[in-house]
């Protein structure tokens, strides 16, 4: 009985290869490829290779498959693939204004220079269960523009519809930061962390998290009354400078979502209203994040904007950078299931003796009042 | 396996760059006893709150003469020590035991072996929350201030508190201790039965918090106070009973649920001093017969 208690070598090897086994699942059917994965759940592994900080298709398929489609356990498993890679340089920041979009929407503007463009969306689909999918109908290839007959505009003529704003004064303009941004991989977070650095943890962070805080500023705690600007997604060039060449070459093309809203500001004695921005960007097609991830950057800039702290868990920079990564939640979480019986053989001990205090005072008590 | 493991990753798995800055991190706990270092802590190939902390000191300390060994619950054959020893045989190839005598690095998680220990050993802990005043103030921000300005009124408000309502200090683990008469630290979740071994150890101990980017250290023959009253002294408890096993009344003692009517025995957390015990005592026995 008393070895029971204990985990044994075997016991871990032997979970193990029922974990392997379980992962395969159904022999009869074809084992799932990677490519399968990265082609069909495209988003799935966006937003593995989002929150596991590393743009990498192919490892975030393989780590969907090794984690039998669990996406926060896909996610770690990439993170600590992507701690132990060198770091070679630094790319050039990407231009998100030269993106070759393939959406591109604007909630501020009826119509704008570049057009609406309203791309792979789901959000005019009727919620219904396609059945042709399970019964593995054929799909016809989408239209493209070119086909449809239509001036196109191509992708550098899409202007950044903060741009306008900007020219008539209407936005703030956003501070520059020259300095090369900290690294919140390689240096410990220190508080008040600065708004590279947030953003830096907010890209990272978990989906719902962030879904969940943005949604809290919508409906009145540290409510910001948000437009988004503009949205956009699509690949840019990855670019980096050889200073053996004097010139920056293009290593990758990578697939984003950018968001920006635009916030009111009802401006103060020394500064007449303007709008102010909110920023999200995340790897792959991932709108609802930057979406919640622009809500929750405008949120968290209070300080700066002369705004009043309302107590809010999203205007909370601390809260939001602790709590927001989910491999560092779900260890913590979870390893409450690990063996704690040292602590609770303590604990047990001294509720124990409370309880006997407790009912010797009460006895105590009886008798004096038998007395009396 | 193991070979091809150590192929692919460097000695004891992290990169030297990343010892290097652990080690930094260390020497100026050392030299600052109870302080909480910041550590760029890294993402370790094992979830955080199992013990990445723990895993990065050892592995910054560890070299290839190292005899490790890793004890959960004072246990060697819990399934995360075996989990832990398993990674450092892998990617570091070091001799392991479970023998604390044997060992030169012990990593652990909730006890401080009963053998107690020597100059030539580093005992390594595992800790989940390094900051002993989180639960009075959730804020990093405010608790560093704290403790720059030793400030831990807080803190003997919160165990004065305990006594007017319970007639004692209601802390069992993870008791709060001073070190050096300067900084008051968090021990990690060991019962405080093993506060007294804090003290004065000729060991040096170093604690990990992996999620929480922390490092701290007790160097050796450090004084650490475990923080009581004068009326009310701290006092390390233990279940009153003897290890059904070894016979042993001086050590920490796990509870063990024996059978549905709920018979319980009570055995040595701690095996391999309990295995020590066993052998001790068949051998007198031996002797005696």
């Amino acid at each position: 009985m008393y070895v029971a208690v204990k985990g044994g070598e075997t016991a871990i090897d032997n979970a193990h290869r029922w974990l392997a086994d379980l992962r395969r699942g159904d022999r009869e059917l074809a084992p799932l490829q990677t490519e399968q994965v990265s082609e069909q759940l495209t988003l799935a592994t966006s937003r593995v290779m989002a929150e596991g900080a590393i743009y990498d298709r192919e490892l975030a398929a393989l780590a969907i498959k090794q984690a039998r489609g669990d996406l926060i356990e896909a996610i770690f498993l990439l993170r600590a693939y992507r701690t132990t890679l060198p770091r070679f340089g630094t790319s050039l920041p990407i231009d998100t204004g030269a993106m070759a979009c393939v959406r591109r929407i604007s909630a501020t503007f009826k119509d704008v220079p570049g057009g609406q463009v309203l791309g792979p969306t789901f959000d005019y689909t009727h919620r219904l269960l396609d059945f042709a999918l399970a019964a593995d109908g054929e799909v016809p290839a989408a239209l493209k523009a070119e086909q449809q007959n239509q001036a196109t505009t191509p992708p550098s003529q899409k202007p950044r519809i903060s741009d306008f704003l900007d020219e008539e004064g209407l936005l703030q303009p956003e501070p520059r930061g020259s300095e090369t941004p900290p690294d919140l991989t390689r240096e410990p977070v220190a508080f008040p962390a600065g708004r590279a650095l947030r953003l830096q943890a907010l890209t990272r962070s978990d989906e719902g998290f962030l879904l969940g805080l943005a949604y809290s500023t919508q409906r009145g705690y540290a409510r910001n009354h948000p437009f988004v600007g503009e949205l956009r997604i699509g690949l840019v060039a990855v670019e980096m400078a050889i200073p053996e060449l004097g010139f920056s070459i293009e290593i990758a093309e990578i697939e984003v979502s950018e968001c920006e809203t635009v916030n009111q500001f009802q401006g103060s004695k020394t500064q007449p209203a303007q709008f102010t921005r909110g920023y999200g960007l995340v790897f792959g097609q991932a709108e609802r994040k930057a979406i919640s991830m622009a809500l929750c950057d405008r949120a968290l800039r209070w300080e700066e904007l002369g705004e009043d702290n309302l107590g809010a868990p999203a205007q909370d920079e601390e809260f939001v950078i602790m709590h927001g990564d989910n491999i560092q939640a779900t260890g913590f979480v979870e390893h409450i299931k690990l063996p704690h019986y040292v602590d609770f053989q303590s604990e047990a001990e001294l509720v124990r003796r409370l309880r006997r205090m407790h009912a010797d005072n009460q006895d105590h008590q009886q008798t004096q009042g038998d007395d009396s | 396996m193991s070979a091809l493991v150590r192929e692919h990753y460097n000695f004891a798995y992290l990169d030297e760059h990343t010892k290097r800055m652990i080690r930094r991190a260390l020497l100026k706990g050392v030299a600052i006893p109870g302080y909480q270092v910041p550590f760029a802590s890294r993402e370790m190939p094992m979830p955080y709150g199992w013990g990445t902390g723990g895993v990065q000191v050892s592995a910054a300390c560890m070299v290839p003469e190292d005899r490790v060994k890793v004890i959960d619950q004072g246990a060697d054959d819990t399934t995360n020590a075996i989990s832990i020893r398993k990674f450092f045989e892998r990617t570091a190839g070091v001799t392991v035991t479970e023998r604390t005598k044997e060992a030169t690095l012990i990593q652990t998680r909730h006890r401080i072996p009963e053998q107690p220990l020597s100059e030539d050993q580093i005992l390594v802990y595992q800790v989940p929350i390094p900051e002993p005043l989180r639960f009075l103030e959730p804020r990093e921000t405010e608790t560093r201030k704290m403790h720059a300005l030793s400030e831990y009124g807080l803190m003997h408000v919160k165990l004065y508190e305990d006594i007017s309502q319970h007639g004692e200090i209601a802390t069992s683990y993870a008791y709060p201790a001073e070190v050096n008469g300067r900084h008051v630290f968090d021990p990690s979740p060991i019962p405080k039965f093993d506060n007294p071994k804090l003290d004065n150890s000729p060991a040096l101990q170093l604690f990990g918090a992996g999620r929480e980017q922390r490092i701290y250290a007790v160097p050796p023959y450090t004084r650490v106070r475990s923080l009581d009253f004068e009326d009310y002294p701290f006092v390390a408890a233990r279940a009153e009973h003897r290890c059904a096993l070894c016979g042993s009344t001086h050590t920490y003692l796990d509870e063990v649920i024996i059978d549905d009517e709920g018979g319980r025995m009570f055995v040595c957390s701690d095996t391999d001093y309990c295995n020590e015990q066993q052998r001790a005592n068949a051998e007198a026995e031996r002797d005696a017969g």
